[in-house]
């Protein structure tokens, strides 16, 4: 990654951050913008899910990363905390690669 | 502030380790120590850094990596305008405070229920993290020239990650449906479009909801 793009990441980031601080300052936006604000965050993430489950390159594929997400999901589900979670991940993956 | 530094010390001590696999893994991407550590202190924010590499990572453009990076950055605008009214007036100390706006504060801020203790919940878990995902970082940076992400398990983080940064952001109304579309769009695009932009494009799920009105 160059040191360009990072810069204008950090930019970006830091202004989606501050824009309703700085800019907006106490107004309050419309519900229609204020729920899509609220719900982008959404497809991303699922799509980073399966992007980083399923795929070697643009190859479609099922390996132990599955079994990972599948015990991440258990642990979500009883409201684990964070670091249980993706280390609970980490470990069923190691495990697995190693056993086969 | 005190009552808060229990829980924001536990939550940054966590924060401080999966800084530390993010720091793995970017140098597993190929980004050097000092770029590593750099972006974790001026972009900040756990949840675009980790798509950045990823993207990065698995061979995509940087302009995808930023893109992607950037439109998951998209929530942190939404938790800036909930938290508008906590921070400082002052408008040094107001931009100052904005960089802390991240998943994790507003969530310990929105806990608490009147404003100077939910003021007290975001410094103290904005500055703790600050400093722990920084230090963690650094560690995992350094460490991870010698690491095989993969024997580890470490590129399962990933998705672990992302599930748990989704899961309480599905109570939202038509959430799940725009989350299946997302995930769909995604998996449809891998084979047929350069990394990167399965995700970028994952964003159009949002006209789901947008014509569904």
């Amino acid at each position: 990654m160059s040191w360009s793009a990072l810069i204008l990441l950090a930019v970006g980031s830091y202004a989606l951050k501050a824009v309703g601080p700085m800019l907006l300052g106490d107004r309050i936006l419309g519900p229609t913008p204020t729920r899509l604000l609220g719900l982008a965050a959404v497809p991303l993430l699922a799509a980073l899910i399966v992007v980083q489950t399923f795929t070697d390159g643009q190859a479609l594929t099922v390996d132990a990363r599955l079994a990972a997400l599948a015990v991440a999901a258990v642990c979500v589900w009883r409201r684990a905390p964070f670091l249980v979670t993706v280390l609970a991940a980490a470990i069923t993956a190691a495990a697995l690669r190693a056993a086969f | 502030m005190r009552p808060h530094l229990p829980t924001a010390l536990g939550i940054g001590v966590a924060t401080g380790v999966y800084g530390g696999s993010f720091g793995v893994l970017a140098v597993g991407a190929g980004l050097s120590v000092a770029q590593a550590c750099v972006m974790s202190l001026i972009v900040f924010t756990g949840g675009s850094q980790f798509a950045a590499i990823g993207v990065i990572g698995a061979g995509g453009s940087p302009a995808a990596a930023v893109g992607s990076a950037l439109l998951l950055g998209v929530r942190n605008a939404a938790y800036g305008l909930s938290m508008a009214p906590l921070l400082p007036a002052a408008r040094g100390r107001r931009a100052l405070a904005s960089h802390l706006v991240i998943d994790e504060s507003t969530a310990m801020a929105r806990a608490q229920d009147d404003p100077e203790q939910a003021r007290a919940a975001f410094y103290a878990t904005g500055v703790a993290i600050f400093v722990l995902w920084n230090l963690g970082t650094l560690v995992g940076a350094v460490a991870g020239g010698s690491l095989d992400p993969e024997q580890y398990g470490l590129d399962a983080m990933f998705p672990a990650a992302f599930l748990a940064l989704l899961a309480p952001q599905l109570r939202q109304p038509g959430a799940p449906t725009v989350a299946l579309v997302g995930a769909l769009i995604a998996v449809v695009l891998v084979p047929l479009t350069p990394a990167g932009l399965p995700v970028f494009a994952a964003i159009l799920a949002l006209l789901v909801v947008v014509r569904a009105r």
